[in-house]
């Protein structure tokens, strides 16, 4: 029997999952896909936003501005790549001058600190590539980017490490109340556990629903990016969101966290939970949109899209607690944005609900820091040399357009919650991410998920389940 | 720091060609850094034959190839690092580069050539809508599974672009037991070689479907199939046209592009047009003592091609090297030459040229320009001006995109023109 059971492994459940891993507590997450960040958590704007957006009051509002503020530290205590690089929001028309106050306002009430507006030579100054045509600007230098697989990987190892259990592969079926707390059918067998965290993304009301009678309705809101190569980088050097509108913060233009520009999201409110394909009309509109605030995009340096599914709930706001008929079971729904900036919050609100539920004590010995995979860029010259002495697969370059070494793969895939598979080990090192789209590292990546994980390359998946990559041998079929 | 003469990036056909050329005009010390295996590059992986008809007259598959140079830069001593990559290179010219046995590499080079190659074009480059299941692969990382490593990477197969690596690969995906359903083309014109169009699609009875694209992609874990579209004249999918192909595998072959990071964070000028450093008849880029050549400079469509521009950026960097000494010796005798530059101006229907310009002084007795034309053109002329003047008017019964053009100049015909500012080089229908 486990004291904690999280459905899901993205940003939100391991958050919860590395917080209670503070206390005496046996901890499970169960994952439908082969790997921690495979759903929302990791096709998002990776922003970490400041917290003027959400409504006041609003759970929004609050967990935005507190895991902003936890944000720093969290970064440095699990080693995870994070960059204040602040924030505009650009106002075009004098028309619309009066929504930027309103921003500013509940901005304040939202307790954001050091908010500014600047009119037009001031943002040209700060960014010179925003349109000629701005009018003013909401400036937040709160505001920040991170990366949200670092960030999702940090708090799962971290949790690992403090005695929390994965189980990937494993979807949950159904849920039933038992006297002693809960039964979780899965296609991996049945699990008992005394609570549960439904931290299920767009499928959280699917589980919500089956235990309580107030019912949720989560709608996939499908948001489609295109990502520009590094030499796109520093177009602009602040994030540079439109006014909002009905379906959210519109298109940005960020910098990423390791140097790219990424431009999105639409906003499509679809049926399909695993809708994650991009169409030709919502590409487009990314690119024109994006082109209306921010001038001259290099968009010749587009080096992939893609798409990600908001948890969209009807009551827009976050929907985190224990359901009234449900003792033990504890929503973390509608966590679409800012969601990737609360899952800290989120982690400690859940935590504080469980442990006082579960009467839980602290552990002596939680371990609280966790090391990232080490990216050699970071070292300087002699230590380099070091390590490249001490360790000479850290002098094997496996990809090329982002200098990523056969050591940091071979990290990847032994660290806890080692990477199985090419994205894993994408996820986790970078490995295939850059311009070439892992055309030149991918066999060679194979190889070595191949050897070091025992198996033959015909198993090795690009994601998991049916995802193999080579379907046979050259002639075998005659 | 280790200290060399010419150190060459790259050891595929380019950099292999290179490295003979400067040993053979007298260079002695001469490094070539590669970052696979072994030496020859792509040309690893092209196990069909058609290489070599120009350079040694015979028909050689791409392993073949490029052993007769491995074999010559072996006779001739001339030093390689295998598996050693190249991080940076200075604008001083230090190299940067890692390997296993070496760890952290820094080599100072006289002359560097860039021989560094290309990569193929990816899906995202072209914004292909639909899910991102396995089983998208660009042409040339199929090429590596299958003709290296003996794998399949799929059964049923539609390949989107008809340049050569995708018509190859049409070809080898059916003879190892594939089905090539369609090879679609965004263009009214296929951007390879005909050979290939007849030898690896009509032999096998492979539909080449030109003015179409892939609009979507259906498959969350693995291809389940494509959708393919007609494009109207703008190249824009035209609604009503769409045909589903099922298949669990696409190959991409939508275009190469020099790899010219390295280049571009040394300060190397770089041509929007090719992708490749700007160049002048020395094939030397705007810092002195760094060459390029090989598809690190344009993208060719024949090895051989690859291998006399390599050779000549070869000579220039000896000549480099030699100038630079014998200037060092006789600082007070040697004069600078009088370098005054000639504009190779690309108009009317030629995309681009190399090199970019000329300084006359500096030409080798003739200078061959390699140029492509930006549509398909039947019976027309290649005309070169000098400034104003009309000077040589070459009949083409044929030209198109994916045949790389190439006229000769004569040292002797641009002496002629002391004056001489600009050459441009145009097409002209007949």
């Amino acid at each position: 029997m486990y004291d904690v059971i999280i459905i899901g492994a993205g940003v939100t459940g391991t958050a919860c999952a590395r917080e209670l891993s503070r206390y005496e507590a046996k901890i499970c997450v169960l994952e439908k896909e082969e790997d921690v960040c495979c759903g929302t958590s990791k096709a998002n704007s990776a922003i970490v936003h400041a917290g003027y957006d959400a409504a006041e009051g609003s759970l929004k509002a609050k967990l935005n501005v507190r895991g902003n503020l936890m944000m720093e530290e969290l970064s440095e205590k699990l080693d995870f790549p994070f960059k204040r690089n602040g924030s505009l929001v650009i106002c075009l028309h004098k028309e619309d001058f009066s929504k930027l106050e309103t921003l500013y306002e509940r901005g304040r009430k939202n307790g954001v600190k050091g908010l500014q507006i600047l009119y037009r030579e001031q943002v040209k100054e700060m960014e010179p590539n925003i349109t000629d045509e701005v009018y003013a600007a909401l400036y937040a230098p709160s505001a920040g980017i991170v990366c949200p697989f670092a960030m999702n990987l940090a708090f799962a190892e971290n949790a690992v490490v403090n005695g929390a259990e994965f189980r990937f592969d494993t979807e949950v079926q159904n849920i039933r109340k038992t006297s002693q707390g809960w039964e979780i059918e899965t296609s991996k067998g049945v699990f008992l556990t005394k609570t549960v965290i439904n931290a299920a993304g767009v499928y959280a009301d699917r589980f919500h629903n089956m235990v309580g009678e107030k019912k949720l309705c989560i709608t996939p809101r499908r948001g489609s990016y295109c990502l520009l190569d590094k030499s796109a980088g520093t177009h602009v050097n602040r994030t540079v969101f439109s006014l909002p509108g009905k379906y959210g913060k519109g298109i940005l233009v960020t910098p990423t966290v390791h140097g790219n520009l990424l431009l999105g999201p639409t906003a499509e409110d679809i049926e399909n939970k695993e809708g994650t394909n991009t169409s030709a009309q919502e590409l487009e509109q990314v690119i024109q949109k994006a082109g209306m605030n921010v001038k001259n995009l290099p968009l010749r340096q587009v080096i992939t899209s893609f798409a990600g599914l908001r948890a969209h709930e009807e009551g827009d706001d976050f929907v985190i607690g224990e359901s009234e008929d449900a003792p033990g079971f504890v929503d973390c729904a509608g966590i679409e944005s800012p969601g990737l900036t609360a899952a800290p919050a989120v982690g400690e609100m859940v935590s504080g609900i469980l442990k006082k539920r579960l009467n839980l004590k602290e552990k002596d010995a939680f371990i609280s820091e966790r090391k990232g995979i080490l990216n050699p860029a970071a070292l300087d010259k002699e230590e380099y040399r070091e390590l490249l002495k001490k360790q000479p697969a850290y002098g094997n370059i496996i990809c090329r357009c982002e200098m990523v070494s056969e050591g940091e793969i071979l990290d990847a895939i032994h660290r806890p919650l080692g990477a199985r598979s090419l994205d894993g080990v994408k996820r986790r090192t970078r490995a295939g991410m850059g311009r070439c789209q892992s055309g030149f590292c991918s066999p060679k990546t194979m190889e070595i998920l191949a050897r070091e994980l025992g198996k033959d390359m015909a198993e090795i998946t690009k994601c998991g389940k049916n995802s193999q990559i080579i379907l046979g041998i050259n002639k075998d079929t005659f | 720091m280790e200290a060399y003469d010419v150190v060459i990036i790259g050891g595929g056909p380019a950099g292999l060609a290179a490295a003979v050329a400067a040993k053979e005009h007298g260079i002695q010390k001469i490094l070539i850094l590669e970052r696979d295996r072994e030496l020859g590059g792509i040309l690893n992986q092209c196990i069909h034959n058609g290489f070599g008809l120009h350079t040694f007259k015979e028909e050689l598959t791409g392993p073949e190839y490029a052993l007769r140079y491995i074999k010559k830069v072996q006779e001739l001593d001339i030093e390689y690092r295998l598996n050693t990559m190249v991080a940076d290179i200075s604008p001083e010219r230090v190299i940067t580069a890692l390997n296993r046995e070496d760890g952290l590499l820094e080599i100072k080079a006289e002359a560097v050539i860039l021989a560094m190659g290309c990569r193929e074009r990816s899906r995202g480059a072209l914004n292909i809508p639909g899910y991102r299941p396995a089983g998208i692969f660009s042409a040339g990382t199929a090429q590596r599974l299958v003709n290296m490593e003996g794998y399949l990477p799929g059964r049923k197969v539609v390949i989107l672009g008809s340049g050569d690596i995708g018509l190859i690969m049409a070809r080898r995906m059916t003879l190892e037991g594939a089905k090539v359903k369609a090879v679609a083309e965004l263009m009214p014109y296929s951007g390879g070689l005909r050979r290939n169009i007849v030898q690896c699609l009509e032999d096998y009875g492979i539909p080449l479907k030109l003015s179409h694209t892939v609009v979507d992609i259906k498959g969350r874990e693995r291809v389940e199939g494509v959708t393919l579209a007609k494009v109207d004249e703008r190249g824009k999918p035209i609604p009503g046209t769409e045909e589903e192909y099922a298949c669990d595998t696409l190959l991409l072959s939508v275009g190469l592009i020099p790899e010219n990071e390295i280049s571009g964070k040394m300060g190397v000028e770089l041509n929007p047009v090719t992708s490749g450093p700007v160049v002048n008849e020395s094939l030397e880029t705007n810092i002195p003592g760094v060459f390029a050549c090989g598809n690190v400079l344009h993208v060719h469509d024949l090895v051989d091609f690859v291998s006399q521009e390599a050779a000549a950026a070869g000579r220039f960097a000896a000549d480099f090297i030699r100038n630079k000494k014998s200037f060092q010796e006789n600082q007070e005798r040697e004069e600078i030459r009088d370098s005054h530059e000639i504009r190779i101006i690309s108009d009317g229907g030629v995309r681009y040229t190399i090199p970019s310009f000329i300084r006359p002084e500096y030409m080798e007795e003739s200078l061959t320009i390699r140029f492509r034309v930006g549509r398909v053109y039947r019976d027309c002329y290649v005309c070169v001006y000098f400034d104003e003047k009309l000077v040589i008017r070459k009949k083409r019964l044929y030209a198109a995109p994916g045949e790389m053009e190439e006229l000769i100049l004569k040292k002797a015909q641009l002496m002629e023109y002391p004056a001489l500012k600009q050459i441009t080089i145009k097409i002209q229908e007949a």
